[in-house]
């Protein structure tokens, strides 16, 4: 009787994607493991002003949150656009893959994504100027993630005037 | 089209068993989607290919065939035409067909999965409009499951699902049935009469949305399906919603050899068998509501009721992908012909509100609704604004339950929309007092969604004239805030122990630099001073959560860095009852956060459960009382105990289970040496003394929770039994806004629980719900008695 019928119920919604941390320490299978029983998620796509408060009432909507750790820029140490949720179980954290993930947080639509679980060190943006990667490159202006990326602040503000 | 054996891709020149059996699942499973062929010739075409490899595949077809019966009921005349065609042209497979599907019936019943088991029931029934079972065996089925209402001591839930299973196929077959036999079914639904005549209905007050009969009443569900069958039966069995893709094979089916169902008995009552709960019909629209478009079918129509399911069983098969649900909604077959923007409103708020819970996590109605106005932006947002106004219009009887529910959604609903609402339309809620339904609403919808975003978001989106109704600014309220204060006592000491932990002291410095507070409350023969003091608790707990009131994250940290201070501190009852007291007067402006540490402190046992519900109910709180955070974090304490039981009990069974593994293991390999049965002894033996020890933590652990719903029931009696007596004394109406949110609090803590509840029932009868009470109280023990009788 158990006919699982794997053309019909497919839950795609929590399939882990294809990034991969490549600051893990491990190999891509051991990633993959963790990723496919993890009850962390990777938030992205929030408003530099997004607070803890706003991000626990959202995600608590799909179980008990365990912890929120809020992503830093790694030399402001302010918020820099990203958060962690973990989930004291895994059914929860599907859940907010489900309903959660696409949806607006601070009338932003937020991205969720597997995460292999925090480290100390992963709390902190990995671009050049402390923020994230992302916000080092991108061109378009978002006065929520400090207006310009990075790369397009230098390249507007005008030359510095030479010493001599 | 037909399947390819030969993929193109591979360089096999045969594909593997495997690949054709998961092609044949992608086949079946697909027909009746999208396609460019008609429905008919994709049927035709499939029997043809299945038919072909019934030789090699017999059993896997019979699979999947039982198995998309059981799991895709909204595509149920499809498989049947299906199933008839290839029963035509080979009869043996038709009549193994029908006896895997009795089979998996009976697996489903043993198994407790009872709608599953109405979608067997109903595609074996609509398998006589395709003329695989004859309709004299199916009318010999149904007058086998009418029976089991002349059973004798069974719960009403076992009669009322075999009654409902035969009446929720006659949409489909109740005219064929009736053609062959009517004799015998007007003897079947006389008997259903007689029982729907005298079966109690007790329980329907509870479960009911809305008070109120009208605009719409909530029908209990065998009543309403019961008047959709006479009505059917009055306009002769003549239904034409159901798509019937069988009636363009007629000449062909009419053809083929038909079987007898069985003799099917219906398996005996069991102590472990747990019936589907009674449910109620959620109504909130009918024709008039629809401006425009066709009309929607009447509440006792059939109509309504086939559509209805078949919306229920969509969510139920795609829920999980809310785009794939979505769609699948709103390619409703028939759509033209009904207003199927109201119908898929209606379902899902019907889910939302169901008592005791929703099928689904209320999130996923919120992610749901979305994608539907994504899908439909000129329509379905309309609709959904219609239905919001008219949940709003008719809150007064709306249950508390369901209100917070409507909440819930509707501020979660606001912040993917920025917030746009024509508050304004609502004005009326400023005109009554705030503690009547429509301004409790609109004041905790405000509430929730400040939670989502920032206070002033919330003064910018509503009008100046509700100002009344914002929720106040989330500040923390420090006792010993600035020199104004310094007669306070213990205002000095909060001064230093603000330095203290500033310069890192640790738990030792802390309680050192507490044990100077004198106790309000002590004699001078106090020698220690260790006992409770609640101006420690006082000084030291308001410093260090304004310390740490910047975030959610500093405040766990203040609590984990000082939980020896605060054990020291909460020893006692009244320190725990204390402590939650301190944390109120200091967050009283911000709920989430109290809601979040008290959390925190379950979780670290700086209080117990028992303390919390002791402190809802405390009178200190009773201004509070009718606000929704406090029965959040009731319910959410209430959930904590209970998975802290199973946790244990899981823990219990999985050593039994280990110990019964390794003595299994021992049987098996007889050791001849001494040394090998000497270690596994002692393993056992360690086992034996682990389990006895999880065996006093399980007890332990129920104990505490049995006392925690004994708390709480006897605190509602209390002041229930208060208000019930001063209204009798002062002739007053009983009927207050406090009165009827009381009741239904009581009553959701009934449903929100019933499982774990239903455990401690004597107690419950014996010592609280005992025949002195006051009958208003008793009946809502009664109602709920009622739901599993």
């Amino acid at each position: 009787m158990s006919i699982k019928l794997n053309a019909l119920f497919s839950d795609s919604y929590i399939d882990i994607s294809q990034y991969r941390d490549q600051h893990f320490k491990g190999n891509r299978y051991e990633q993959e493991k963790l990723l496919k029983q993890s009850c962390t998620l990777y938030v992205g796509n929030l408003s530099f002003y997004t607070t803890e408060e706003q991000v626990y009432e959202l995600f608590s909507k799909c179980g008990d949150v365990k912890r929120i750790i809020i992503g830093l820029d790694k030399v402001k140490k302010t918020a820099c656009g990203f958060c962690f949720v973990e989930y004291y179980t895994r059914a929860d954290a599907e859940h907010a893959m489900r309903f959660v993930n696409g949806t607006r947080l601070d009338d932003r639509i937020i991205r969720t994504d597997w995460d292999a679980g925090f480290k100390e060190g992963r709390q902190y943006g990995r671009g050049k100027s402390g923020g994230q990667v992302r916000d080092e490159y991108r061109q378009d202006y978002d006065p929520a993630r400090g207006g310009y990326g990075k790369l397009a602040q230098l390249q507007r503000t005008p030359e510095a005037p030479h010493k001599f | 089209g037909a399947a390819r054996r030969h993929s193109p891709h591979k360089r096999r020149r045969t594909s593997e068993p495997i690949e054709i059996e998961d092609r044949l699942e992608s086949l079946i499973c697909r027909v009746g989607e999208k396609s460019t062929s008609s429905l008919e010739s994709n049927l035709e075409g499939l029997a043809g290919v299945l038919e072909a490899d019934l030789p090699n595949y017999k059993n896997k077809i019979l699979r999947i065939l039982c198995a998309v019966a059981r799991l895709l009921p909204e595509k149920l005349t499809v498989y049947t035409t299906l199933v008839g065609l290839l029963n035509a042209r080979n009869y043996n497979f038709g009549g193994e067909f029908v006896e895997a599907m009795i089979r998996q019936l009976k697996e489903t019943l043993k198994s407790n999965l009872y709608s599953e088991a109405v979608y067997l029931v109903r595609f074996l029934s609509d398998l006589v409009n395709c003329h695989v079972i004859a309709a004299p065996s199916m009318v010999a089925m149904f007058e086998n499951f009418v029976s089991v209402t002349q059973e004798e001591d069974i719960p009403q839930v076992r009669s009322d699902w075999y009654v409902y299973a035969v009446l929720s196929c006659l949409p489909w077959v109740g005219k064929e049935l009736y053609e062959k036999k009517d004799v015998e079914m007007d003897r079947l639904l006389n008997q259903i009469d007689g029982y729907l005549k005298r079966r109690q209905k007790i329980h329907v007050p509870m479960l009911q949305v809305w008070s109120a009969e009208k605009p719409h009443p909530q029908e209990e569900y065998l009543d309403c399906l019961w008047a959709q069958v006479q009505k059917l039966k009055k306009d002769r069995w003549q239904e034409r919603h159901i798509l019937r893709p069988y009636i363009a094979f007629d000449s062909v089916l009419c053809e083929a050899l038909q079987h007898n169902l069985p003799p099917f008995t219906p398996p005996a009552h069991s102590d472990d068998a747990v019936y589907p709960m009674p449910h109620v019909v959620f109504r909130m629209f009918d024709y008039t509501d629809a401006p425009e478009g066709p009309v929607m079918p009447g509440s006792h129509s059939v109509e309504r009721f086939v559509i209805e399911e078949n919306l229920h069983c969509i969510i139920k098969s795609h829920w999980r992908e809310r785009k794939t649900c979505a769609a699948q909604l709103l390619s409703y077959p028939g759509k033209n012909k009904i207003p199927l923007n109201y119908h898929i409103v209606e379902v899902i708020f019907g889910e939302l509100f169901q008592l005791p819970s929703p099928p689904h996590i209320e999130v996923m109605y919120t992610a749901l609704l979305i994608e539907l106005c994504k899908l439909q932006p000129g329509s379905l947002p309309q609709v959904l604004a219609q239905a919001t106004e008219m949940m709003y219009m008719r809150l007064d009887t709306m249950n508390t339950t369901c209100v917070d529910r409507f909440v819930s959604w509707f501020a979660h609903h606001l912040s993917n929309f920025q917030f746009r609402w024509s508050w304004d339309d609502w004005a009326d809620c400023l005109t009554v007092d705030n503690e009547k339904p429509k301004p409790k609403f609109v004041k905790e919808v405000l509430e929730k969604c400040m939670r989502l975003s920032y206070h002033q978001r919330i003064v910018d989106i509503v009008p100046p004239s509700f100002s009344a109704l914002i929720p106040a600014e989330p500040m923390f309220q420090y006792k010993y805030e600035d020199e104004s204060n310094t007669s306070l006592p213990g205002f000095a000491t909060a001064v230093t122990v603000t330095n203290a932990i500033k310069n890192r002291a640790s738990n030792e410095e802390i309680l050192a630099v507490l044990k100077e507070i004198p106790n309000p409350n002590q004699d001078d023969d106090d020698d220690e001073g260790d006992g409770f003091n609640p101006l420690k608790i006082d000084v030291f707990l308001q410093t260090l959560l304004h310390l740490a009131a910047k975030s959610f994250s500093h405040s766990f940290s203040a609590l984990a860095k000082f939980h020896e201070v605060l054990k020291t501190l909460t020893e006692s009852d009244e320190g725990k009852l204390h402590i939650l007291k301190v944390v109120y007067e200091a967050w009283r402006k911000h709920p989430q956060m109290i809601a979040v540490l008290v959390d925190k402190m379950i979780r670290t046992q700086i209080v117990d459960c028992a303390a919390v519900a002791n402190w809802i109910f405390s009178s200190d709180m009773a201004h509070d009382f009718t606000r929704l955070y406090m029965w959040e974090i009731l319910h959410s304490t209430i959930r904590k105990m209970n998975k802290h039981v199973q946790k244990i009990q899981k823990e219990l069974e999985e050593a039994k289970d280990k110990l019964e593994k390794q003595q299994h293991k021992k049987q098996k390999d007889s050791g001849d040496e001494e040394d090998m049965e000497k270690n596994s002894d002692d393993e056992d033996g360690q086992l034996e003394e682990q389990i006895e020890r999880l065996q006093e933590k399980v007890e332990s652990a129920q104990s505490e929770q049995k006392n925690l719903f004994l708390v709480i029931f006897q605190r509602f009696i209390m002041l229930l039994t208060e208000h019930l007596v001063r209204c009798e004394t002062g002739s007053v109406d009983i009927n207050t806004s406090w009165y009827k949110n009381c009741i239904e609090r009581l009553q959701q803590i009934f449903l929100m629980h019933h499982v774990i509840i239903q455990q401690y029932m004597g107690t419950l009868e014996n010592l609280l719900f005992t025949a002195e009470l006051d009958h208003h109280i008793l009946a809502v023990y009664q109602q709920f008695c009622a739901l599993q009788l």
